[in-house]
């Protein structure tokens, strides 16, 4: 317990943390994000949406319950939300050198390993959160020997690097969604498997226009939506048609991109599992998953679009609908995994919308 | 504020502590109050509990001192025509009586509208069947139990269950012909004796072993619902949660379980209809995702105050909120000020909460922890390990362990495997032993099913154990050990203890070495906020606790002396509990007033203390010397007071005071002077002022020699208490062979107290504030009972009604001396004997008592708040309150809890045995004395009352109101001396034999288990064997079919006067302001 390696953390602004190794001992750079959840890390970790960051999280205990089986269903791992880990590194207070689960197969510690993933613990996650959470997103280093650079993950389009390379059908149910990865969650899948659809995931910037289809689905996804026109440019040819759309997280963002809206970076990124979002003209209030560091400025929605959800605490945008037409999305994660999973109606409103545009 | 047409609500109260109902209530019924008057609704509290926070003038706008039962209830509803009533706040106890309001139409006749959940809600949950029936329409599982009336059914049940099963035979006390059942054969032998007990057995699934987890889910009108918080506990089923260690949040469940159940505690609290807060508790199959529902509880809970204090979500004052219209989302988060309550909080620590059990109080009763519910009170500790959260808490339980491992002796326990797979209280030190000898966390896993995640957490703080084992000096112990040990939450104490081998005579200097040696190393704790969102956004929170896993302090210091710190009361104990949370809470607002910052260190879940509202900061920790220095270096207050919080902060005084730490108030060289047996008769003595004549011995012959001089009885008091032999009156040469056979450690290092026993002496108490030695404000009360009650469990009146002036005067005198004689600044408390015209000295503590907050109230004079002023150095005129003016009369009275204590013998001795008490107020004696007694469960008997009058002081002491009861009408059944005591003296009564005169009719064991009797007065005699047993017989069986004991001629002889003199009606429904 107390022969374990040292290592250092040091973010942009110059601060050092020492924190001692319990991952790979490879040298990383890329964005120092937290998040607050205090359950979930096998999902969090494999979540496409943390590529190029080094995660922190703030619950101190991580690696509890080890690493789940990594055995596939539909196609998809049944337990992981990609088919890797996505983060860069992983920063905590204390890690579980042993674990305990029926359902696990490996630690924490080792699965980093397996992917390179370097992770520290004995680190004042507090502190290092109170840092972050004050400048914005924060550039930041874990270093053994061998000193490196920054590197900004966000200067680079991340969804290319986080999407799927080639077109992938899953399921054969009766409704065919075409979804957009952008850096996709399983769980999305599986709530559309579970839907009767069959689901036909195409990369970023494919070309779906040749495709038959029912609905579109734009996914989650990493990085600043401002990098995904070809994404956004798709998307508008098929507002101007009827068929159903929802997305979620980044696929909000790009939707009302398509709209015409703006979007821009929050000041205080949300990163956990506990916001509260408001349906609008209702007293209709949710708690969802988040991870986003951008959001759409409501404000700038066209008149024929109207704000879904907002958030409670600090009032932004939550999700977007079309005054008319079956389009919407949320900023939140209906899908959840990791996190509470009270708006996953929405996918059934999706399927309801695709049922009645087919009459 | 949202427009309500409540105007005016009821508030009901839980009355006095008791085993599963402690102070807890106390918080979530303040809390209510706070929201209610936020709202502008006017305010009624029902609560009899006089030393409740929530019983303050402050906090509702009238309260009543009456018993929580539906006529009191009815009555205070006519006299206050309010437009609603809140059930969720007190327990079962106000819930029971909301839904036989409600079931009896009283509510309907009124018009009261209950806020928040429905009562059918609440009652659906209540009833087993309903409840599986409801949950099961929604497809929640809830474990399977089937009827069975015969063997054939059994057999065809257990079929359909599925083995392992559990059998209870139907209508049995004590588990009685209840077992567990692994195949058919074990069924056939096991059904077939528990239908000898039942005509109906239970045939139910076995989920022991399955963990147990609890979420607290809150639901507003619009059907908005949060989980605030999700437990788990450390001990699986099979344990109640009351008795178990659980830990929050959930440690072992991946994020699918956790929010599949969670998703199910939803739908749950949907289709039940709550608005404000309930309570799930799941059992999770630790090798699936499958889970069973256990319980919902519709009200706030223990559990709820516990998650609101570790999550800094204020529950009850949010449910209050919600009762009233709000929804979730229209309501700020209190902590941030800024976010809404309608979000799940973030914790970035856990905490851990341990019961506080108080078994060793009670004669027979078992230590086995099971299914029901013995401990008196819990501890929460915050860490950010479970290591250091645990160690933090093992010391907070305050019963002398020092954190899991470097204790006294790691203690001996020859059978580990028992006591691994039938816990105690001592599991938690059986786990450390097995490591001793070797056992793997496999084995001890099979045997406790306790999670292995838990004992690998255990194990690394044995890890270290060992490791700073094989160091012997502060200098080679190496610092990243040094400082993995306090990360994994050990104290100074176990350092000095393994690394040092500190004796116990060095211990102090000791740790004094590892705290420099620490200091000097840059090894100290780090201040955290608890800001309810894991430091998402900025929090202006005061809600604090101290870590060794961090870098950096959430706080910033101003070091300008302007914060005095008050040492709060630790967990509820049989012996000190909320009244001394209300002296804590009262020296805050005080201290407040006065324009210092108020800093609280307290680590009650279930107290107001600990509601990061009440001061102006609040350290969630421990009350060790170590941690509050550790607080004191960096707040560098004023001062210190250490005189409200009972005997924990009481006993530190010295050591802050050597560390030249100022404490407030009377010095602490003078608390051990009264403290300190020597120096205390010392000064009695230059004082010339009477006392008990006592020795402390440390030979038997000494012994002998003693009692030969003062005769018997004699008080004994071993300082080493060995299981059985604790303090103890000693009546006879039998008796004290007895003793000293199981007290065989006496000894120069274990000597025995042995005091003159006076039979027969009133006590009296006496609670005041002096300033410099000059006693400013005080108040005297009596016992009911003769001197040999414990003050704890005593009926006390105030203002005295059965004293002489002449008495009063002497008492008086003497504190005016003591308080001189110790240079008193504060409060102070002491006990006397009066008999004949003699008062003699038996106690004196520098410090609140427990009865300071009674008199405080009953007299409507802040003892606490003048006692505070003095301490802060402001000069307080002499109050020209007289106790003679009272136009009426206070009488404090015990609440016992002997119906959860299986087996113990409910009668009153030395040592105290009371878990709560009430305070009551009438015009007369008589009044004051049966609201007390209704209060603490008693009732007017209907036809048939039990005598058995013991000793013949006994006899005389009933013999009137006896007659008095004959001429009501009421049926007196006395046993065999009794009877003849009653006859001669012309009291018509029937013979009754007692229960080992089996075939003899009447028998009193039959006539108790039929109950046929409605009151039962046994006096208990200590001479024969089979009296001893007779006696106890007739006890228990009266605690466990419920029927009302009464077991001090004295009490009994109030009680039955009162009854005879007041009827029902007679009783007054007053409120404390209609007092004057």
């Amino acid at each position: 317990m107390f022969k374990v390696k040292q290592a250092k953390l040091t973010l942009e602004d110059g601060t050092v943390f020492i924190g001692k190794s319990f991952g790979s001992e490879k040298a990383v750079a890329g964005e120092v994000v937290f998040y607050t959840a205090m359950t979930g890390y096998p999902e969090s970790l494999t979540d496409p949406s943390y590529t190029g960051q080094i995660l922190v999280s703030t619950y101190p205990m991580i690696g509890n319950y080890g690493v789940p089986v990594g055995n596939k269903e539909n196609g998809i791992h049944k337990h992981y939300e990609s088919h890797k880990l996505h983060i860069t590194g992983l920063i905590i207070s204390d890690y579980s050198f042993e674990f305990s689960h029926w359902n696990a197969e490996k630690s924490l510690s080792d699965w980093l390993k397996e992917y390179e993933v370097p992770g520290l613990f004995d680190i004042d996650t507090r502190a290092l959160t109170k840092i972050l959470r004050e400048k914005g997103s924060m550039l930041g280093k874990i270093e053994f020997e061998e000193e490196i650079d920054f590197y900004d993950p966000n200067k680079e389009n991340l969804v290319a690097i986080a999407s799927c390379t080639e077109r992938e059908v899953y399921g054969d149910g009766e409704h065919k969604v075409v979804l957009i990865d952008c850096g996709v969650k399983n769980n999305i899948i599986r709530c559309l498997l579970n839907r009767n659809t069959t689901v036909i995931r195409v990369p970023w910037d494919y070309d779906f226009r040749s495709e038959e289809f029912d609905g579109l689905f734009i996914s989650n996804g990493p990085g600043d939506p401002a990098m995904c026109d070809a994404t956004v440019e798709h998307i508008k040819t098929v507002i101007g048609d009827e068929k159903p759309i929802m997305g979620i997280c980044l696929g909000n963002q790009l939707l009302a991109r398509a709209a015409g809206a703006d979007t821009y970076k929050l000041k205080y990124g949300h990163r956990s599992h506990n916001q509260p979002v408001l349906l609008e003209g209702t007293n209709k209030c949710y708690i969802t998953s988040q991870n986003h560091g951008f959001a759409v400025q409501t404000e700038s929605l066209p008149s024929d679009w109207e704000p879904l959800f907002t958030n409670v605490n600090d009032n932004t945008n939550e999700g977007i609908r079309h005054k008319t037409k079956p389009f919407f999305s949320t900023q939140f994660h209906p899908e959840a995994s990791s996190g509470p999973t009270d708006t996953e109606f929405l996918f059934d409103e999706f399927i309801k919308n695709i049922v009645e545009s087919k009459k | 504020m949202i427009e309500t047409h409540i105007k005016k609500a009821i508030v009901l109260g839980s009355g006095a502590l008791k085993i599963g109902e402690a102070g807890e209530f106390d918080y979530s019924g303040s809390q209510a109050l706070k929201a209610l008057k936020e709202e502008g609704v006017e305010t009624v509290l029902i609560n009899p509990n006089i030393a409740t926070i929530q019983t303050s003038d402050d906090i509702a706008d009238k309260i009543y001192f009456l018993p929580v039962t539906p006529h009191f209830v009815e009555e205070v509803i006519k006299k206050e025509k309010p437009q609603g009533i809140l059930l969720a706040f007190g327990g079962q106890t106000a819930l029971n009586c909301g839904v036989a309001l409600f079931k009896s139409g009283v509510l309907e006749k009124y018009n009261v509208e209950v806020v928040g959940t429905p009562v059918q809600s609440i009652i659906d949950t209540e009833d087993r069947d309903i409840f599986a029936k409801m949950l099961g329409e929604i497809g929640v599982k809830t474990p399977k139990s089937i009827a069975a009336a015969t063997m054939a059914e059994a057999k065809a049940a257990a079929k359909e269950v599925g083995f392992p099963i559990i059998i209870r035979a139907a209508y049995t006390l004590g588990g009685l012909g209840s077992g567990f059942c692994e195949n058919e054969e074990e069924l056939e032998k096991l059904a077939g004796s528990a239908f000898s007990y039942s005509p109906q057995i239970l045939v139910e699934e076995s989920i022991k072993g399955w963990k147990e987890v609890e979420y607290e889910v809150v639901r507003d009108k619009y059907d908005n619902c949060i989980t605030v918080c999700n437990m788990e506990n450390f001990d699986p089923l099979g344990i109640h949660t009351g008795e178990s260690i659980v830990v929050a949040p959930s440690q072992t469940l991946s994020n699918s379980e956790y929010h599949k159940l969670r998703a199910i505690s939803i739908k749950i609290i949907r289709r039940v209809g709550v608005v404000g807060e309930c309570n799930v508790q799941f059992a999770l199959d630790p090798y699936s995702e499958d889970y069973r529902v256990i319980e919902v509880n519709a009200r706030l809970s223990r559990s709820s105050a516990l998650a609101s204090k570790a999550t800094g979500y204020p529950l009850a004052f949010v449910a209050a909120k919600l009762g009233l219209g709000y929804g979730l989302h229209q309501l700020k988060n209190s902590v941030t000020k800024v976010t809404t309550a309608a979000f799940e909080p973030a914790l970035d620590y856990c905490v851990v909460k341990i019961p506080r059990w108080d078994l060793s109080k009670f004669v027979g009763v078992s230590k086995n922890i099971g299914s029901s519910m013995k401990s008196v009170g819990e501890i929460m500790a915050i860490g950010r390990t479970f290591e250091e959260a645990i160690q933090k808490g093992i010391r907070m339980v305050g019963l002398g362990m020092h954190g899991f491992v470097g204790n006294r002796e790691e203690i001996n326990i020859p059978e580990i495997e028992e006591e691994l797979t039938n816990p105690t209280d001592r599991r938690i030190f059986a786990i450390a032993e097995a490591f001793n000898k070797g056992f793997s966390i496999d084995e001890i896993h099979d045997k406790t099913k306790i999670d292995r995640w838990f004992l690998q957490k255990l194990n690394n703080i044995y890890k270290i154990k060992l490791e700073l084992l094989t160091i012997n000096t502060l200098e080679e112990l190496p610092l990243p050990l040094l400082k993995a040990s306090k990360q994994a939450g050990y104290s100074d104490f176990q350092i000095a203890r393994l690394v040092l081998n500190s004796k116990n005579v060095n211990m102090n200097d000791d740790i004094l070495k590892v705290r420099a040696f620490r200091k000097a190393n840059g090894i100290v704790p780090v201040v955290k906020q608890i800001d309810t969102l894991a430091g998402e956004y900025p929090a202006q929170t005061n809600y604090l606790y101290l870590t060794y896993n961090g870098t950096e302090n959430d706080v910033h210091y101003l070091g300008d002396h302007r914060s005095v710190m008050v040492l709060g009361s630790g967990a509820y104990r049989i012996g000190s509990s909320v009244e001394f949370d209300w002296c804590s809470v009262n020296t805050i607002n005080t201290i407040k007033e006065q324009g210092y910052r108020s800093v609280m260190i307290n680590y009650n879940p279930e107290t107001v203390s600990t509601d990061y509202d009440t001061c102006d900061r609040l350290y969630f920790d421990e009350l060790t010397f170590e941690r509050v220095m550790d607080v004191y270096d960096l707040e560098n207050p004023h001062g210190v007071v250490v005189s409200m919080g009972g005997q924990i902060p009481n006993n530190l005084a010295m050591k802050l005071h050597g560390q030249n730490v100022p404490v407030l108030g009377t010095s602490p060289v003078k608390i051990d002077n009264a403290e300190d047996r020597e120096k205390f008769s010392s000064l009695l003595d230059t004082l010339n002022v009477d006392q008990p004549r006592w020795a402390r011995l440390s030979t038997i012959e000494e012994i002998h020699k003693f009692v030969d001089t003062v005769g018997y009885p004699v008080l004994i008091r071993p300082s080493y208490v060995l299981s059985g032999a604790a303090m103890n009156v000693v009546s006879n040469p039998d008796q004290l062979e007895h003793f000293l056979e199981m007290a065989a450690n006496v000894s120069k290092e274990h000597p025995v107290v042995v005091t003159e026993f006076i039979e027969n002496a009133k006590e009296i108490e006496i609670d005041a504030v002096a300033n410099n030695g000059e006693m400013i404000a005080y108040a005297i009360s009596e016992h009911v009972e003769f001197a040999g009650v414990h003050s704890g469990d005593a009926t006390i009146v105030f203002p005295p009604q059965k004293l002489y002036v002449e008495t009063i005067r002497r008492i008086k005198k003497i504190a005016r001396q003591i308080a001189k004689g110790l240079e008193i600044t504060g409060p102070f408390n002491m006990q006397f004997l009066a008999k004949d015209n003699d008062i003699k000295v038996i106690e004196c503590n520098l410090r609140a008592s427990r009865s300071f907050p009674f008199v405080s109230k009953v007299m409507k004079l802040n003892l606490i708040e003048i006692a505070t002023k003095v301490m802060l150095g402001i000069d307080v005129p002499k109050p020209d309150k007289s106790l003679f003016e009272l136009d009426y009369v206070g009488v404090k009275a015990p609440q016992f809890s002997f119906a959860r204590l299986l087996k113990a013998d409910p009668v009153l001795g030395v040592d105290m045995s009371s878990t709560g008490e009430v305070g009551c107020i009438g015009e007369s004696y008589y009044e004051a004395i049966l609201k007390a007694m209704f209060s603490v469960g008693y009732t007017y008997p209907k036809k048939n009352i039990l005598i058995s009058s013991g000793p013949s002081r006994g006899k005389v002491e009933l013999l009137n109101s006896a007659r008095l009861l004959v001429e009501k009408g009421y049926n007196i059944f006395a046993t065999e001396g009794t009877h003849k005591f009653f006859r001669d003296n012309g009291v018509e009564n029937t013979l009754i034999y007692w229960p080992d005169e089996e075939g003899q009719s009447p028998n009193t064991l039959d006539m108790i288990r039929e109950k046929q009797i409605d009151l039962v007065i046994n006096i208990p005699k200590n001479h024969t064997q089979r009296e001893l047993k007779n006696g106890y017989t007739i006890r228990r069986s009266s605690i466990d079919y419920n029927i009302p004991l009464i077991t001090n001629a004295r009490v009994a002889s109030a009680f039955l006067s009162g009854i005879c003199k007041y009827t029902l009606e007679d009783i007054k429904v007053k409120s404390w302001d209609e007092y004057k």
